[in-house]
């Protein structure tokens, strides 16, 4: 078993066996997942602590209940309301909770590159659940499990990321991680919304949508981060869904057995016609939510497993 | 009275670079010559044992933290930092808490200066009150009380009316103003330049065009009103053009760059290491190589540290909230001596950039080595390598980007009007 991460920060770092192993480990957790009795005993006895900077119902609750089913203490803080508007800086808020001697610390943040700011500080394993526009690694993991068990293979697909590339940290965790496992990735969206550089990391851009879709094994849609926007990236949520929409028209030109995924929450209407997303052929919205969980486990796992032989190694090392 | 012997001289007027003497009297260079010194000059024999010899730094562009940020950089430790830099002559920047833009806050500055800096110490005056962009400040008192150039620093005049008639006024005065070209609706919450790096990173990115568009502004601001004028850091190859058509139509102009923007690029700043957070934000290889071939030319005139003291807490914060600026006055001639060594510049060019332009463009008889000028002098060793260490510097603040970088070029004296004020 390939997993040497103390933390997991971003995709960037990761290589292609370890995400691998994940997504196998995390396979299993499906399966217990889908038990009567979903519960395992992996974090018995750890503690896991949800950090969230920025507001989030799915993901925090998400990784509150992978740590749950693998029996680990869970402690959920709202950092928005606490100690940042006493004046804390982010290290100090670390340190602090550091002393409470957590295992693992899920955090989430506004600012890109806070959260490994964060793991440099403290002595747990971290996991990023999102940072800025940088990088949203569980949520990349996630989609690559949903499009390895609809497509049978995570290798050699068309993938189309579509819509807000811009403000999405999804669309660069996915790009990273789907780049490498060796398939060939479009982003879809208009010029506004689309970073610059992006065509020299190894993907395709394209305007339009139709020409974006052709022949694609995978639709991603993004959502359109309303609460990032600081004005006039597009003209009006009616024109965008007009022109990036995702509805039955549309999807035509991608290959007959596409999927479509969508990270949630989605703004029916804007970026995805409701119809599509509720089609049960073709949107795998709600087995990406199930994954979620599964994935979660997986990673908080095999973090603890090196966490654990880390303070194996330390303690012999003590003795000797 | 002393006579410095064996010394490589590097001359930024004639370009060259001789073996050579000097001698110094009255704090002013009295003789110098090629090859062996005459025997019956008087004074204290300092053998540089062929090492280099140049007119001491002057550095445009310096922040002293006072007033209101002591903790970060005095006039005592910038000056300190500063002689073990070579930089004999500082020239401070006016963006401190508050900023320098009254004849009484400028007043207490030079006293602090005089009492307190070992060496050379001139200071800029703000352009508007309280940098705002809004109200020019008093020129005609400033530049009485000495001041020898302005500048709102990094604020942009947003306001091109407002910045019209500062400059059309400063003109009528004949003062130097020192302009920040970034469009700065652009600039606004740009922590990178936009790219393949910033996209990857998440962070908020600022297009390159965005100097190019500032400059294009300021240079018809100067066609229109005539005053002289400086800009104070270039970083992108594309404000290049204006800029040499500018100097050709005979506009008093001359542009600048920062050491960092020399030396360093965008993807320097790897995993958000905020000591390579500076403004502008770092640019493009190609453009740093732009910019070197434009000092070499002498389309960019002056090369200065932009050295600016953040303490560890302003620093240690996710990159976007982090501030900008690095401590630069030690480092900027070795840092520097990394061009000179890639064969990009020769010596004479590296302090025609960093003594004698600057000091020209001041009127400052220094940064020369003429009988009569000031016997400001650095002597270095142009091959000696060390490894940067930034706890120990001079500076109050430790924020180099620098910190654990191999460098060749050790300054080994610092000489202000013939008094050594540093001693390695």
């Amino acid at each position: 078993m390939a997993f040497r991460q103390k933390h997991l920060l971003g995709i960037e770092p990761l290589h292609p066996t370890e995400i691998t192993t994940i997504l196998d480990v995390a396979d299993s957790y499906v399966d217990l997942n889908r038990q009567a009795h979903k519960h395992s005993d992996a974090l018995a006895g750890m503690t896991q602590i949800n950090m969230f900077f920025e507001n989030s119902t799915r993901t925090q609750s998400s990784f509150e209940l992978a740590g749950k089913r693998l029996g680990a203490d869970v402690m959920n803080m709202s950092m928005q309301a606490s100690s940042i508007k006493k004046g804390e800086t982010l290290i100090d808020t670390a340190l602090t909770l550091n002393a409470m001697h957590p295992d693992l610390l899920v955090v989430r943040h506004p600012h890109s590159g806070a959260v490994d700011l964060l793991a440099e500080k403290v002595n747990c394993a971290v996991l990023n659940a999102g940072d800025g526009k940088h990088e949203h690694p569980t949520q990349a993991l996630l989609d690559a499990l949903t499009i390895r068990r609809a497509k049978g293979r995570l290798h050699r697909l068309s993938i189309a990321i579509c819509g807000d590339i811009a403000h999405s940290r999804v669309a660069r965790s996915n790009l990273i991680l789907l780049g490498k496992m060796e398939n060939r990735v479009r982003l879809v969206g208009p010029p506004t919304l689309i970073p610059t550089g992006m065509n020299e990391l190894g993907c395709e851009v394209y305007e339009d949508m139709e020409e974006g879709l052709k022949d694609v094994d995978v639709v991603m849609m993004l959502r359109l981060q309303k609460e990032r926007m600081d004005g006039g990236f597009i003209p009006s949520e009616r024109e965008y869904f007009h022109r990036y929409g995702l509805d039955a028209a549309k999807l035509a030109h991608a290959k007959p057995d596409a999927i479509v995924m969508h990270p949630g929450p989605m703004n029916r209407g804007v970026e995805i016609d409701g119809s599509i997303a509720d089609d049960i052929n073709r949107s795998v919205i709600q087995e990406q939510v199930e994954m979620g969980v599964a994935v979660r486990m997986a990673a908080m796992d095999l973090l603890v497993r090196n966490l654990r032989a880390e303070k194996a190694a330390n303690h012999d090392g003590v003795m000797a | 009275m002393s006579i410095f012997i064996n010394a490589r001289l590097i001359d930024p007027e004639t370009l060259t670079d001789t073996l050579g003497w000097l001698h110094v009297e009255n704090g002013a260079i009295a003789a110098i010559g090629t090859g062996t010194a005459p025997t019956d000059l008087l004074g204290e024999i300092i053998d540089c044992a062929g090492k280099c010899l140049a007119p001491g730094i002057v550095d445009l562009g310096v922040k002293v933290s006072e007033p209101g940020e002591r903790h970060k950089e005095s006039f005592a430790s910038a000056g300190r930092a500063a002689a073990a830099g070579g930089v004999t002559t500082m020239v401070t920047r006016p963006d401190t808490l508050s900023a320098i833009d009254t004849p009484e806050v400028l007043e207490f500055v030079e006293r602090r200066a005089a009492t307190d800096a070992i060496v050379n110490v001139k200071h800029m005056s703000a352009l508007t009150k309280d940098r705002a962009g809004k109200e020019m400040v008093e020129i005609g008192f400033m530049k009485d009380a000495g001041v020898v150039a302005f500048s709102d620093c990094d604020h942009v005049v947003e306001n091109t009316k407002v910045l019209q008639r500062c400059m059309t006024y400063a003109r009528s005065l004949g003062v130097l103003v020192i302009g920040h070209p970034q469009e700065p609706t652009l600039t606004k919450g740009a922590a990178a330049t936009s790219g393949k790096f910033a996209s990857l990173r998440g962070l908020p990115a600022v297009s390159p065009m965005a100097e190019r568009m500032a400059v294009d502004r300021d240079i018809a601001l100067v066609e229109m009103t005539g005053v002289k004028y400086h800009f104070d850091q270039l970083s992108t190859a594309r404000a290049l053009p204006a800029l040499e058509r500018a100097k050709n139509n005979g506009l008093d102009i001359t542009a600048g760059v920062s050491i960092h923007h020399l030396t360093l690029n965008e993807y320097d700043v790897g995993d958000y290491r905020t000591f390579f957070k500076v403004k502008p934000p770092l640019r493009s290889e190609d453009d740093r190589l732009a910019m070197v071939e434009a000092v070499a030319s002498g389309l960019i005139d002056i090369i200065s540290s932009m050295h600016t003291p953040q303490d560890e807490e302003s620093k240690r914060l996710p990159f976007e909230e982090a501030a900008s600026g690095a401590v630069a006055l030690e480092t900027l001639l070795p840092a520097a001596m990394r061009l000179v060594h890639a064969g990009q510049l020769t010596l004479p060019e590296l302090f025609r950039a960093m003594s004698l332009n600057p000091a020209n463009r001041l009127g400052l008889e220094c940064g020369r080595l003429t009988i009569g000028a000031p016997a400001d002098l650095v002597l270095f060793d142009p091959d000696a390598p060390f490894v940067l260490d930034r706890f120990k510097l001079q500076s109050k603040s430790k924020n180099t980007p620098f910190d654990g970088a191999r460098m060749q070029g050790k300054i080994k004296g610092t000489w202000v009007a013939g008094a050594r004020v540093f001693n390695a």
